[in-house]
């Protein structure tokens, strides 16, 4: 697998230290993404590993969104969006006509680039997924409740207010929720698309050390223009670029070999602020 | 006269004229609204609400009237909100703005906004009374209101749902959710004061509606005692008094201004029930 000069499958040694061994847990097969007629992601090929944290970097529109959507078919609400390629997770292939959207949704999480808190309050964002994939029980739904808001740390700060309206929390607090509200459903792999960076510098900080402590707990695919927050929280980092019209991935390694020693030019010059 | 003066003059002139118009515009309503009163205090009282018409409307009261009016609203209403509301999620939810067959249902619906009413009579009267039998009915009339009601309540219902942020939908297809529970949890609740104002439009349409009535429902001033049985509604009756019935004029005030204060009743209620399944549904 690895001739193909667009797989970046790493071998053991690239991929971690010899004390952990790598296990993909999504593999992307040669994935291409058009809307319409217009190409968005050409030909990518990847490894996400389990509990590692991979950061998705490149300048705009370099498809790095299209791909993480990919991920849990959130393209298939986007009109004229088609795929080419596969995208195994677990070996499954999520689209395999008999792949239940739902299941694959609750099991891999996304946060997205806003908060976006739904218009009821802070007890019920979390109770209604809940709710929906059949867990009911009110004393089992309070517990997760309260366990997954202590996760995010909102739990000190709105424990008193579980009934308020969750669009009266402040943008860093509406994320965590949006997180914990993902966690509550115990997916195993969590994406997110520019968590951050409609958040202040302080939220932003409280958002980002959330993430690392997710960390092993769960895989998480992470969609960021900030490369020193990618730098710091990342274990895997995967460069694109737009080539053509259309995005491309360029590299994909261990986050410290992307920022220290990277093998392509244009990673190097992008990494280093030459670029894009 | 310097530059600065010469500007503010302008501008209060021209303050001076808006403030003109809004008065003139207010000024209409409160006339018309004092003209009712004036004209139809005096006749108004318990016994003109609860008593049934006598002498074609000069003595007695409205009762029966008012009841045929209430079940000719309810038939439209239960008839045309489950049809209009569902073409509306169809055609805000289900399928692409753009295809051809929501441009096809959206046209054919704004055909149907702009018919006259006698024409829905008309037709009301061909379809519901003579080819369905159903005659002069509250029913017939209620089914005639229904389909003029259509357009409005499905163009006001879809611009409703329309307006909920599509975030709503994208987060909740993220977790999971399915179309429905998306629908019913998230998207009618936001909607909701939109539908209700649509709702509102529609039975002050209703409940002022004269013409379509006409040929549908009938003037029987009885008290129904089935859908199958003609009536009488309120609007017709004032058109009634006060083109057919010498000496009429008082009643029909008095008729006009229960129609009036029925209509604000409506409108405070339905805003009320908004705002409250909105906090209802944040609350719980």
């Amino acid at each position: 697998m690895n001739d193909d000069p667009n797989a970046f499958t790493l071998g053991p040694l690239e991929a971690g230290p010899p004390c952990c061994e790598p296990q993909p847990v999504i593999q992307v097969r040669n994935l291409s993404l058009r809307y319409n007629t217009q190409a968005a992601l050409d030909n990518v090929s990847l490894d996400i590993f389990k509990g590692c944290i991979t950061a998705l970097i490149g300048p705009s529109g370099c498809g790095k969104t299209s791909f993480l959507s990919a991920i849990n078919r959130m393209t298939d609400l986007i009109p004229g969006c088609s795929i080419d390629g596969r995208i195994l997770v677990d070996s499954q292939n999520i689209h395999h006509p008999q792949c239940d959207v739902q299941a694959l949704r609750r099991r891999i999480g996304m946060v997205f680039q806003k908060p976006t808190p739904f218009p009821l309050s802070i007890r019920r964002n979390i109770a209604l997924p809940l709710n929906e994939h059949g867990i009911t029980q009110k004393t089992e739904v309070a517990a997760i409740t309260e366990t997954v808001l202590r996760d995010v740390g909102l739990w000190n700060e709105v424990c008193d207010r579980l009934d308020v309206s969750a669009l009266s929390l402040s943008g860093g607090q509406q994320q965590r929720l949006c997180i914990a509200r993902a966690l509550a459903l115990n997916p195993e792999i969590l994406l997110m698309d520019e968590p951050c960076s409609a958040l202040d510098p302080m939220a932003s900080g409280i958002v980002e050390d959330l993430i690392c402590s997710l960390q092993g707990r769960y895989t998480i695919v992470i969609v960021t223009h900030n490369l020193a927050q990618a730098r710091r929280i990342a274990n895997y980092a995967a460069f694109f670029w737009v080539r053509g019209h259309a995005g491309h991935l360029v590299e994909f390694g261990r986050c410290r070999h992307i920022f220290e020693s990277p093998r392509d030019e244009l990673t190097a010059a992008y990494v280093n602020g030459a670029r894009g | 006269m310097s530059l600065r003066v010469k500007q503010k003059l302008r501008d209060g002139v021209i303050q001076g004229l808006i403030y003109l118009t809004v008065l003139l515009v207010s000024l209409i309503f409160f006339w018309l609204l004092f003209d009712l009163v004036h004209g139809g205090a005096a006749h108004l009282s318990w016994e003109f609400l609860t008593e049934s018409p006598t002498d074609a409307g000069r003595a007695g009261g409205i009762a029966s009237i008012l009841v045929s009016t209430v079940l000719i609203l309810l038939v439209a209403m239960v008839a045309s909100v489950p049809l209009a509301w569902s073409t509306a999620v169809l055609l805000a939810e289900l399928v692409p703005a753009e295809s051809t067959f929501g441009r096809i249902v959206r046209f054919s619906l704004y055909v149907l906004a702009g018919v006259p009413s006698i024409v829905f009579g008309l037709f009301g009267h061909a379809f519901f009374s003579i080819y369905l039998e159903l005659g002069f009915s509250i029913l017939s009339g209620g089914l005639t209101l229904a389909c003029m009601l259509l357009p409005i309540l499905t163009s006001t219902a879809e611009a409703g749902l329309r307006a909920v942020p599509d975030t709503y939908r994208l987060s909740a297809a993220a977790l999971g959710l399915s179309r429905t529970a998306a629908l019913t949890h998230l998207i009618l609740p936001a909607a909701a004061p939109t539908l209700a104002a649509g709702l509102l439009i529609g039975i002050g349409r209703a409940l002022a509606e004269t013409a379509a009535l006409l040929f549908t429902s009938g003037y029987v001033d009885r008290m129904p005692g089935s859908l199958l049985d003609s009536g009488r509604a309120l609007a017709l009756h004032i058109f009634d008094l006060s083109m057919n019935v010498p000496g009429g004029d008082s009643p029909a005030y008095a008729s006009s201004l229960v129609l009036v204060s029925l209509l604000l009743c409506i409108n405070i209620l339905s805003m009320k029930l908004a705002y409250g399944l909105q906090r209802k549904k944040i609350m719980t």
